[in-house]
């Protein structure tokens, strides 16, 4: 295992929630990247199971449907020790705002010590963890964030290439309603990378150059000399006339297929936050391609980076009450 | 004249053609001069004023032009031809020898047939057709969405890939603003333009202009202000996405104000309008002729010399015949409830040389509307005489005076207003890729 976890502040992580990569700095994700470094150990190790976090509750709280996602952070808090709930509310059947507070307040008054939360809505995360006193994480909110897909993308990249400074980076899809996309624009930005997105124009938020991108319409000018090719879903109700016409449209011009590919270096590696719509965005076989697919990576590394985030983010509760338990502060190892 | 020019007509391969003693007419390079023109096959392989000083060249047919006016063959961009769906009307035959006969040699299909072009499969359909015809050129718009519903986009792209050379929803606004902005902004990512008919469709729902003479008819109006609300609204929707955005029709003095303007500013904005708008106002409907019911409708005299200025300072950049077949069924009918719509096509030409007989405009500004104009728009290749470019040649006769007179028209169907309407400038000849597709001196043709 590494050691990186043992040379950080032994609090490492100076913020309560992670809501965001908004707001982080490079020492703070390095920090995180080095303490997934370790779990990634851990992980593929006989023995998954440390007791960092015996005797606390992690809550899922998801008020949108996940199975990936939901099952990385449940994965995660076990192999810490936590004990793990899962709360899906089907998010028809609340009305927003109000509602979403009072979840959170009655949440609160169970004394969990993280919740993970997902939601629709941009923002509602942030104000949920206005009124909880426990650690959040945010677990995707609307077309905002997704901080630990973020995470888990910079970690393949980063295990892959060593770095992620000097690289150039492309994004494609629907850039308009993706947290995947606005997480990763922020993260690869902060690390240093060249970040481009690529996508039809009716999928193009407006000013997104302004976030510290180059925007491109043609998927071939685009991918030019990219060393990471990032494909995003797009919703089915999206291509059916709405945004974009069609699925074989789509495919023709914006899915990824090997002749596309030509126009990135020749060992670009592809990544796709799943789950993949086979023949929309991507093409089948180059999803599978070992050689040139991270997709199978970014699953397992995401296992590790909810773990480090679990464990950073209750480094304070834990060092309060070290007297009590017999967590090692230290870290995974 | 033009007496030995007459097995072209059919021939595969039109062979070499000597035209001398023309008028050279070309917008694109401003030519006016007397010369030659010389095409080989189904190019043009040179023109000039000297062409041919050093003698006639061998093994060609020599056409002797005597000083007739030869032009860039005319590009029609609004054209309804009822097939597939109304061939009662027009056919893709029928219009292409209407077509001919007013020396357009490529005319642009509006996708509002029956099924509606908003599918590969029914690109492909016309393309065949009008191969079989093989009369003039036909190219083809696609809907901008399915069925013409206004709600979901159509395939752009691989439209696009089957030769649609723009979007429109034909004589259907586009009236949700989030299609329209979707349509505009998608369609950057194909470079293709978005033409829109410039009409509130709630605002439009009446039966002529809005003004005295409606009232007098009791006829509900349409006020000049459906036309310009939808152009200005257009016009934001193309600041906020950019792309391209073309008005078809173009007859108000408001709309064309708001066009100069979003020119002015550097938006990509181009506009059309038809013969009927700068010729006619709304007292030609008389006494409830359905022939001179058109969409958008004819305007009071004010909004007509706009669009007359407007032609001579450059603002309207393309003149379309709006060819809008009707059968006599679809026009007997009370005013309100008649189809609007004129057959244009072989009227397109002498109806737009009036601009220049009357001193409003240069013969090649003219000229340029119906060449240049619709090619750059569209991005068409022809347009120009170019060595090198396809041998597609409109020969006419400049002065000469006759009344157009519909029941002659090639045409299936014969609603024009402008019967005994006396006009200048007659088409003598149409040429496309080398071969002669009309030639009123040729027994055989008619």
């Amino acid at each position: 295992m590494t050691d990186t976890g043992h040379t950080a502040d032994i609090l490492g992580f100076a913020h309560r929630h992670l809501l965001g990569i908004d707001g982080l700095t490079a020492e703070q994700i390095t920090f995180l990247l080095d303490l997934s470094d370790s779990y990634v150990a851990l992980n593929r190790s006989d023995d998954k199971k440390t007791s960092l976090l015996r005797g606390r509750t992690v809550i899922n709280l998801f008020f949108e449907n996940s199975t990936r996602t939901r099952t990385s952070f449940e994965l995660a808090g076990k192999r810490l020790g936590a004990d793990v709930i899962n709360m899906s509310v089907s998010s028809s059947s609340i009305k927003k705002g109000e509602t979403l507070i009072d979840t959170a307040m009655t949440l609160n008054a169970m004394h969990p010590d993280v919740l993970i939360v997902r939601h629709p809505d941009s923002g509602a995360v942030k104000l949920l963890s206005e009124k909880v006193n426990c650690a959040v994480i945010n677990g995707g909110d609307g077309s905002h964030e997704h901080p630990t897909q973020a995470l888990l993308d910079a970690l393949t990249i980063r295990r892959r290439r060593g770095d992620l400074q000097g690289l150039r980076v492309a994004i494609c899809g629907d850039i308009l309603h993706s947290r995947v996309a606005r997480s990763n624009i922020q993260l690869l930005g902060i690390m240093g990378a060249r970040v481009r997105v690529i996508a039809p124009p009716t999928l193009l938020p407006s000013n997104i150059e302004r976030l510290g991108v180059e925007a491109f319409i043609d998927m071939r000018e685009g991918l030019k000399d990219c060393d990471i090719v990032m494909m995003l879903r797009l919703q089915t109700e999206r291509m059916q006339g709405s945004f974009v016409p069609s699925i074989r449209e789509y495919f023709r011009f914006f899915g990824l297929d090997h002749e596309k590919l030509q126009a990135a270096k020749p060992d670009a590696l592809i990544m796709h936050p799943g789950p993949m719509n086979r023949g929309v965005e991507i093409d089948s076989e180059l999803a599978d391609d070992i050689d040139r697919s991270l997709i199978r990576d970014q699953v397992e590394m995401g296992v590790a980076v909810r773990m480090a985030c679990l464990d950073a983010l209750t480094r304070t509760l834990r060092s309060n009450s070290q007297d009590r338990t017999s967590a090692q502060a230290g870290g995974a190892s | 004249m033009i007496s030995s020019a007459m097995k072209a007509v059919s021939s595969k391969n039109p062979g070499r053609v000597a035209y001398i003693n023309a008028r050279l007419l070309d917008p694109a390079s401003g030519l006016d001069e007397v010369g030659g023109l010389f095409t080989d096959g189904t190019k043009i392989a040179d023109l000039g004023p000297r062409l041919f000083n050093d003698g006639l060249p061998e093994d060609s047919q020599i056409i002797d032009c005597a000083g007739l006016c030869l032009s860039p063959g005319l590009i029609d961009m609004r054209v309804q031809l009822r097939e597939p769906g109304a061939e009662h009307k027009e056919t893709i035959e029928s219009a292409s020898r209407a077509a001919a006969y007013g020396g357009i040699t490529s005319m642009v299909a509006l996708p509002n047939t029956e099924p509606v072009i908003d599918d590969v499969a029914v690109l492909e359909f016309l393309a065949r057709r009008a191969r079989e015809t093989k009369l003039v050129k036909v190219y083809a718009y696609g809907t901008v969405t399915r069925g013409l519903k206004g709600r979901e986009l159509t395939e752009f792209g691989l439209l696009t890939e089957f030769g649609a050379v723009g979007f429109t929803d034909g004589l259907t606004a586009i009236s949700d603003s989030q299609v329209m902005r979707r349509a505009l902004s998608y369609s950057r990512t194909f470079g293709q333009v978005i033409v829109q008919h410039p009409e509130d469709p709630a605002l439009a729902s009446g039966a002529m202009n809005e003004g005295e003479v409606a009232t007098r008819l009791g006829l509900a109006g349409i006020p000049t202000a459906a036309e310009v609300i939808m152009v200005e609204r257009d016009l934001r929707l193309l600041e906020l996405t950019g792309g391209r955005y073309h008005v078809a029709n173009v007859t108000t003095a408001a709309a064309i104000e708001a066009i100069q303007k979003a020119k002015r500013q550097g938006l990509s904005v181009t506009c059309d309008t038809a013969p009927h708008y700068f010729t006619l106002n709304e007292n030609a409907v008389g006494d409830y002729r359905s022939f001179a019911k058109v969409s958008p409708p004819l305007r009071g005299e004010a909004d007509r010399q706009a669009v007359e200025n407007a032609l001579s300072d450059g603002t309207i950049d393309a003149i379309a015949s709006d060819h809008s077949p009707h059968d006599q069924d679809s026009k007997r009918l009370p005013f309100a409830i008649a189809e609007p719509g004129i057959v244009g096509l072989e009227s397109l030409l002498p109806l737009s040389l009036q601009l220049y007989h009357n001193g409003r405009a240069s013969l090649l500004d003219v000229l340029a509307k119906l060449t240049t104009g619709p090619a750059e728009i569209l991005g068409l290749s022809g347009g120009s005489l170019t060595v090198g470019a396809a041998a597609d040649l409109t020969l006419f006769d400049l002065d000469k005076p006759w009344q157009i007179n519909p029941d002659a028209f090639q045409s299936k169907s014969k609603n024009s207003p402008f019967t005994d309407h006396p006009v200048q400038g007659l088409v003598r000849r149409c040429i496309v890729d080398g071969r002669c597709v009309y030639d009123p001196d040729d027994k055989k043709e008619s």
